[in-house]
């Protein structure tokens, strides 16, 4: 069955703590999530490491911080975060990692709820979408 | 769908991955059945340019064999039916002339454009 809500695509090219511009795209599919929206993201390039599951938190002796004080943000648990938000709000997630990216990588230990596919699913999201936003690495 | 994607960002990771990754994506959505075309923009009009040669990098014992073919990439993209425009202020502020550029690759002034965008349904700027 064909789901009425509104989907929206988005493809992100930009590495983990590299860029504002993933936090940018963070909070539009967290708003787009708590409207509903079945959301689909294409990473693209170094974005396959966002939910890339190895990602460790530290402590931060500059800021004075043990690494439970710190609470250091990882891109993995906010995509997990963002995943069960979408679902939360009776919508959708799905989160696609290129896979010739994620092998150039090795980055394919990826969190739950991420999958492995290729630019040919990225076409198939923006065909299906009302619209699409590409955010792409600058410089 | 049709699809007009803007390419400004260029020369980056072209030489690790070989070729530039956007118009990679256009071959490969391309294959996939989309219908797009592109407009180079900012240094990315250098990928117009006739006479490109990336070939030659060493690093001690290890020599990149297959460099990036951009010229050809973006010509086997022409071939494969997309049209690409180049913005015309920032060939002629990159020293470019009409004629370097390869074949197929059209001068796109700004005010035209202006005037190709609404017939697209997605504008990508990459």
């Amino acid at each position: 069955m064909t789901s009425t809500r509104p989907q929206l695509a988005f493809a992100l090219m930009d590495p983990p703590f590299e860029s504002a511009r993933t936090t940018t795209a963070f909070r539009l599919l967290a708003a787009a999530a708590q409207r509903g929206c079945d959301l689909k993201v294409f990473a693209y390039e170094g974005a396959v490491l966002l939910p890339f599951a190895k990602q460790q938190a530290h402590p931060n002796a500059v800021h004075g911080r043990s690494l439970e004080e710190e609470n250091h943000p990882l891109p993995k648990d906010i995509v997990a975060a963002l995943i069960a938000e979408a679902a939360r709000h009776g919508g959708s997630l799905d989160w696609i990692n290129c896979g010739l990216c994620v092998d150039e990588r090795g980055a394919g230990e990826a969190i739950v709820g991420v999958r492995r596919g290729s630019p040919s699913d990225f076409w198939q999201m923006a065909q299906n979408a009302c619209n699409t936003l590409v955010i792409p690495t600058r410089g | 769908m049709k699809v007009l994607n803007i390419i400004e960002s260029a020369y980056r990771a072209t030489i690790e991955e070989q070729d530039d990754t956007i118009l990679w994506l256009m071959h490969t959505l391309k294959g996939a059945g989309a219908t797009l075309d592109v407009v180079l923009r900012g240094d990315a009009v250098g990928y117009a340019a006739c006479g490109q040669d990336a070939s030659g990098l060493v690093f001690g014992s290890w020599q990149q064999t297959e460099p990036p073919r951009i010229e050809q990439q973006l010509g086997n993209l022409v071939a494969k039916g997309a049209t690409v425009y180049a913005l015309a202020d920032d060939l002629t502020a990159r020293g470019l002339a009409p004629g370097e550029l390869l074949p197929g690759v059209q001068a796109l002034h700004q005010p035209a454009l202006t005037g190709l965008l609404p017939q697209y349904d997605c504008i990508w700027h990459w």
